[in-house]
């Protein structure tokens, strides 16, 4: 494999657990979140200090996904506090409000970012195994979760949550664990980040990158782990794709965008079933 | 005095927000939609402002043409773009609105090229004038005077007029509205048609402004615009002016004071955050067009 398919498999790895670990926050329990970023740049950055000041793996994993939890669980009780489209402003504001944080922090960096943390040790090839890796448990737990009576919680908060309150779901609660899990794989995802390029800076953990796994979310379909992880492969490899057209990338993604959303308002899973709804027929 | 620089500053500020967001929180009291793509009309306005002003030689009638052109993009968003997809979960209709964002600035890039377009001739821009003290050039002057004039003639036209009265109905209870008559779809095409030509005057003013425009103009409005008529509560046009002075005020105060930890969208944000901790509805929790 040359270095350039490793690098994108590394990447692709990455933003699979990242859109995967936001449907569980939006899709499961229904809580819009557009500051998915914030997470992930929080897990980076604080695997990225215990790295270089350690040079322990486990551990700087340990600490992105611990520190990504702790935040997504403050997010979590703001939650509490505002719902639906003023969260998802809310969320926007923790995106900018860690960007604009870090900018001004000395010892993070600040505009420069932080390089030279120590290589995982693993080589290109085995980081990119360990990121598949920890993709795939990332897939293999949000099943798990939709198929639990957790999912069922989460989807009863979803639909209503008062209703869900008088079947005695408590709302409150679930929507904090939906926080804390969906954030930690977002920051355990961002210290993996931090391995693969050695060198972090804020702009790759912006509000673009947020919008972005939220369009992933849109259209795998809202609440499907294998559509939102099918979403996640194709938006990661599809400008790449257009790199013959570079000039016009962003137009054509744009526009790709539109016209997908257009067709196919339910995403790739709506897509799927409703053919295998025909082909039955 | 400096204290007094920073609070005009930021009362000009205050009213661009007030034109760029009015539009936005209007769309979202009818239709519950975050019209993430209104960023793109604004750019439009702002282009064809400047454009049309260096082809006739008047700014006078570039603004004219923005007004022209706006309503009529808005208008085809609404009916191509998200009346199809209005039975979707809200998320749906937004990420589709940030695609034709997307798509729209680098259209913009494309077209006119990566450094904008500048005005041939903008004597507003350079020239000023000095009252009591405090120096503003004639571009800022023109911001504050059409912002108000702009908002007066919004109030009048939905307290006085039948289709204005017709307008507030239908986003206060669509139902009770269409039994009593009223047309919901050309409420719609009003709302989208108003909305975005206000967007359109406050592109233009922002050209004005700043003298130039270029394809990253929108980029600030769409988020800057979410937060504001977040804080405005969502659907109130008297909440979004409020929510306006205020956000714009903080930052231009907030970045002499806390520029230091934080940059100028953060503090915006953390304003946002706080009062929404401790007023999760924003400023008015009730809805008025």
């Amino acid at each position: 494999m040359s270095a350039y398919t490793i690098s994108l498999l590394s990447i692709v790895g990455i933003n699979v657990m990242l859109a995967v670990s936001l449907n569980i926050i939006s899709g499961f329990c229904g809580q819009i979140s557009l500051g998915h970023g914030a997470f992930y740049g929080a897990g980076a950055y604080s695997a990225a200090l215990v790295a270089v000041t350690t040079r322990n793996l486990p551990l700087a994993l340990i600490a992105g996904a611990l520190v990504g939890s702790m935040l997504g669980l403050i997010v979590g009780f703001a939650s509490l506090r505002v719902r639906s489209d003023f969260l998802a402003v809310t969320t926007i504001g923790i995106n900018f409000l860690f960007t604009g944080f870090v900018r001004k922090q000395g010892w993070l960096g600040g505009e420069m970012g932080i390089s030279s943390i120590p290589p995982s040790g693993l080589g290109g090839t085995g980081n990119m195994v360990m990121i598949e890796l920890f993709a795939a448990g990332t897939i293999a737990f949000s099943l798990y979760v939709n198929a639990s009576w957790m999912g069922f919680a989460f989807r009863a908060v979803a639909e209503d949550e008062d209703a869900a309150a008088t079947l005695a779901v408590n709302a409150v609660s679930y929507k904090l664990v939906a926080f804390a899990l969906g954030t930690a794989f977002a920051g355990l995802a961002g210290a993996l980040y931090a391995y693969f390029t050695q060198f972090i800076n804020v702009d790759a953990f912006d509000f673009i990158t947020s919008v972005m796994l939220m369009a992933m979310v849109v259209i795998g379909g809202i609440g499907s782990t294998f559509g939102v992880a099918i979403a996640a492969v194709a938006l990661t490899l599809l400008p790449e794709t257009f790199r013959f057209i570079n000039e016009y990338r962003l137009l054509v993604f744009g526009g790709l965008l539109v016209l997908f959303i257009s067709l196919a308002p339910g995403g790739l899973a709506s897509l799927f079933h409703g053919t295998r709804a025909r082909l039955r027929r | 005095m400096f204290y007094v620089d920073l609070a005009v500053s930021g009362v000009v500020f205050g009213c661009m927000y007030a034109l760029m967001a009015v539009g936005l929180t209007l769309v979202y009291g009818l239709l519950r939609i975050l019209h993430i793509a209104h960023a793109a009309v604004f750019a439009l306005g702002a282009y064809v402002t400047v454009l049309v002003a260096n082809v006739s030689g008047s700014i006078l009638l570039g603004f004219v043409a923005a007004i022209a052109m706006t309503p009529l993009c808005g208008i085809a968003i609404y009916r191509i773009l998200y009346q199809p997809l209005l039975h979707y979960r809200p998320d749906v209709p937004m990420i589709a609105s940030i695609g034709l964002l997307v798509f729209m600035q680098d259209g913009f890039r494309i077209l006119f090229g990566e450094q904008g377009v500048t005005f041939v001739k903008n004597p507003l821009a350079i020239e000023s004038v000095d009252m009591a003290g405090i120096t503003l050039t004639f571009a800022q002057l023109a911001v504050l005077v059409v912002t108000l004039l702009i908002f007066v003639a919004l109030h009048l036209f939905t307290t006085r007029t039948r289709i204005g009265v017709a307008w507030r109905a239908t986003v206060s209870n669509p139902r009770m509205a269409a039994s009593f008559g009223v047309d919901a779809i050309r409420v719609r095409y009003l709302n989208f048609g108003i909305g975005s030509a206000l967007a359109g005057v406050a592109g233009g003013l922002i050209a004005l402004l700043n003298n130039f425009v270029d394809p990253t103009i929108g980029y600030v409005v769409s988020y800057k615009a979410l937060a504001i008529i977040v804080l405005g509560g969502l659907g109130s046009v008297r909440g979004t002016l409020v929510a306006s002075l205020f956000l714009a005020l903080v930052e231009s105060y907030g970045t002499i004071f806390i520029g230091s930890y934080l940059n100028r969208d953060a503090i915006a944000f953390l304003a946002l955050i706080l009062v929404l901790m401790a007023r999760p509805q924003g400023f008015t929790g009730v809805r008025t067009a």
